[in-house]
């Protein structure tokens, strides 16, 4: 895991060039562009149906797209492969499905079988990684016994195991009160402050986003609105969509 | 119960395969079951009989081959499909099977033939030979290895697909060659299993694992322990009770599902 920085570089950004997506003949998102600082907070907003979490999906590579994504080093202009940490909304498990904690993390982060044996090398950077976010109790916890804060936490965990320059996130919808959303979001807002990297959100929380994001975007297949959460809710744009 | 059926050469060849057998499928049903391919992996074994059916058209000598070349081909074939339909997987697969199943029996049946063939629906153990135990001990070996390599990748990949992607998985590749892997094993050992139990022998250890285990380990070695018992006292019983060994395995194998079961939601 990278270790703590005090402040963002803000050296190095992610570019989202004229990026389009086309499902099924029709135009879901089309002429997005954004620019993505490191250690920003950038919060996706839009009515249901407006392309939010296709654009995740694009952004992660999940599905066809047409335009650029470029990750650009302000230092010397390098163009690197951009490294991405993705929380999804939720996991394909039943109650009593035999997997850990230990043994989904290390699934996606190890080559030790989970089958045969616990690696202990493997299992400290879990429980460093857990640890972040004040989960390391759960390690040995079956997955489908974590109640939604707690499932959140441990994907988050794991996103941020390999040192992401973004991280793509779905806004938890299930299993999380208000006090649970209240510290998912503070968490949100420590973690790009501390470590160095950039967050893309999708949200339908207003009020949370007025708090805590430093950029927001408002769409419907393409991007109607960006700028400060101050500025995008004041303008038209976004009363049209949300009539508020 | 003494040894006295070891001094069978049919029963020491039945007790090497099922040494064999049920340690394998202890090992695939985990993921059969976890990715929820139960269905999937019975239509497979119907689709055996399809597979002779196509052999005994084209005049293929020997069938085995044709049923394992068809049952890959119905494997892919039923993966694309229920990747690509909207409606559920369990619908497509249930429209696939009953029409190659269908489709087999119309042409083994044909001219009132299909006595012939009626012994692979139960499956007899007692009749396989050395080199047919080699064959069992061959993908024994492949699934091993499949295991080690990619277990960790599939178990990505059914977790959630978009992350496993995200990280570079290449989950299609692992999905169709667990399908393939799957549509061999249970070709080469449907013969002794018998196509009306095979899916119970798949499914019934893993599920029963499942109900007791709370990690992967734990999952593996009880899925694999149900398996190897039941196969091992089941193939015994069948000597001294005089049954056929496959329906033997199955209800003990089932018997020990119901006990972790009840052992399960205590």
């Amino acid at each position: 895991m990278r270790k703590m920085v005090k402040k963002p570089c803000g050296l190095h950004c992610i570019k989202v060039k004229d990026l389009g997506v086309s499902a099924g003949g029709q135009e879901v998102l089309r002429g997005i562009n954004l620019h993505i600082h490191c250690g920003s907070l950038n919060v996706l907003i839009g009515k249901n149906g407006a392309g939010k979490s296709t654009l995740i999906r694009a952004i992660l590579g999940d599905i066809p797209h047409t335009g650029k994504i470029e990750f650009k080093d302000r230092e010397d202009g390098r163009i690197q492969r951009l490294r991405i940490g993705y929380v999804p909304q939720s996991l394909n498990v039943e109650k009593q499905t035999p997997v850990s904690v230990y043994d989904m993390i290390a699934a996606y982060q190890g080559n030790v079988p989970v089958f045969l044996r616990k690696s202990r090398s493997m299992k400290e950077r879990i429980v460093e990684s857990l640890r972040v976010f004040e989960a390391e109790h759960l390690l040995d916890q079956q997955v489908c016994s974590l109640s939604g804060g707690e499932l959140q936490r441990v994907l988050l965990s794991m996103a941020i195991m390999d040192s992401p320059n973004l991280l793509l996130l779905d806004e938890p919808i299930s299993g999380i009160d208000k006090n649970g959303m209240e510290l998912f979001y503070r968490t949100i807002y420590e973690l790009k402050e501390t470590y160095d990297l950039a967050v893309i959100l999708v949200s339908h929380d207003l009020d949370q986003v007025r708090r805590y994001a430093d950029w927001v975007v408002l769409l419907d297949h393409t991007v109607l609105k960006q700028g400060s959460a101050k500025e995008v809710f004041q303008s038209e744009e976004f009363h049209a969509q949300f009539g508020i | 119960m003494g040894l006295s059926w070891m001094q069978y050469d049919f029963m020491r060849y039945a007790f090497a395969a099922v040494l064999v057998i049920t340690p394998l499928f202890g090992l695939m049903g985990t993921m059969v079951v976890s990715r929820k391919m139960a269905f999937f992996s019975d239509a497979l074994g119907h689709s055996a009989l399809t597979g002779i059916a196509v052999g005994v058209v084209c005049g293929v000598r020997d069938t085995d081959v044709s049923m394992v070349i068809f049952a890959i081909v119905f494997a892919l074939l039923l993966n694309r499909i229920s990747s690509r339909i909207a409606a559920s997987a369990d619908t497509v697969i249930s429209v696939f099977s009953s029409c190659s199943i269908a489709v087999g029996l119309a042409i083994l049946s044909k001219d009132g033939n299909f006595s012939r063939y009626s012994g692979i629906l139960v499956g007899d153990v007692l009749s396989i030979t050395r080199r047919e135990i080699l064959y069992l001990v061959l993908i024994f070996v492949i699934t091993l290895a499949f295991w080690l390599f990619g277990f960790n990748k599939m178990l990505a990949a059914s977790l959630n697909r978009a992350l496993a992607k995200s990280r570079n998985i290449p989950v299609a590749f692992l999905e169709n060659a667990f399908a393939v892997l799957t549509a061999l094993v249970v070709m080469v050992s449907i013969k002794w299993v018998g196509i009306l139990i095979i899916n119970a022998l798949l499914i019934l250890p893993a599920a029963a694992s499942q109900n007791i285990s709370e990690n992967m380990r734990e999952y593996h070695f009880f899925s694999i322990l149900f398996s190897m018992f039941s196969g091992v006292t089941g193939l015994v019983l069948s000597y001294y009770v005089n049954v056929a060994a496959g329906p033997a395995i199955v209800i003990l194998a089932s018997a020990i599902y119901f006990a972790t079961y009840l052992w399960g939601s205590r």
